[in-house]
């Protein structure tokens, strides 16, 4: 028995000697999921570079297909509800920009087959501008925009 | 980090409703402290993975212009009451969390 113990025991330390071996050697990167996140896309200080870098185009279609919520005035522009909702089959992403933000894009959305074309959402604002959402569906780009009205600023102090 | 997601996930007609609510500070790093006129380093979410039976649904990237203590919702179809959906985050610091709920 003790020596069915050492043998496991032998095998566990040797498996994780492999692994720390892949990561050493970078194999494995303990990080992937944050591989895929868009830095430049979120580092760009225009909505046409944001758009260029994240879906490869800036080349946007104003659509009444795709429906965009969010109040005329924000109170507070910490905390600016917007949700979107698009009546276009096959969509792949709903993107959200807020134009003047130091950073216009805010978050984007990648849909799974089974998932509707509709976010829900709160983003921050820095001063009064559109926000515009972007909606990604047969490689094409949907969007939809509205001047919203921000009273006190989120993104300073 | 524990319990910093709150998730509902209802069905309804066939869609199922996924409503969360995640506790994060989503700071910008453009915002100073007063006291000490420093700049408070940047602290948000860069990632949101959510899954349903194993399956991802939908995947978020967000930025910093994204609220403070979060909430997002979205629907889809193709699940049934009891099905599993796992939602999970990951932040610019490697810092993360998860949850798994059952749709009712």
């Amino acid at each position: 028995m003790t020596n069915m113990k050492r043998r496991t025991f032998l095998k566990g330390s040797l498996a994780v000697g492999a692994l720390g071996v892949a990561i050493g050697t970078g194999l494995v990167t303990p990080r992937v999921v944050l591989a895929a996140w868009p830095k430049d896309a979120f580092k760009a200080t225009t909505v046409n570079d944001a758009l260029k870098s994240l879906l490869g185009s800036s080349a946007l279609m104003g659509s009444s297909k795709v429906k965009l919520k969010a109040p005329d005035i924000a109170e507070n522009g910490a905390v600016v509800p917007v949700s979107v909702t698009a009546s276009i089959d096959g969509v792949d992403s709903i993107t959200i920009l807020a134009e003047k933000n130091l950073n216009p894009l805010a978050a984007s959305f990648k849909l799974g087959p089974g998932t509707e074309p509709y976010i829900s959402t709160r983003i921050k604002m820095g001063k009064t501008s559109s926000v515009i959402a972007v909606v990604k569906a047969g490689g094409k780009l949907y969007s939809t925009g509205k001047q919203v009205k921000v009273t006190i600023g989120g993104c300073g102090g | 980090m524990a319990h910093t997601i709150k998730i509902r996930a209802r069905i309804s007609g066939g869609v199922t409703t996924v409503k969360t609510l995640i506790s994060h500070p989503m700071e910008t790093g453009q915002r100073k402290n007063k006291k000490t006129g420093k700049l408070i380093p940047a602290h948000y979410i860069q990632e949101v993975t959510c899954l349903h039976n194993g399956k991802t649904v939908l995947d978020a990237y967000w930025g910093p212009a994204v609220s403070k203590n979060p909430y997002m919702s979205f629907r889809f179809k193709g699940a049934k009451k009891g099905d599993k959906v796992t939602l999970k985050w990951v932040d610019n610091k490697g810092q993360s969390d998860s949850i798994e709920t059952q749709i009712r």
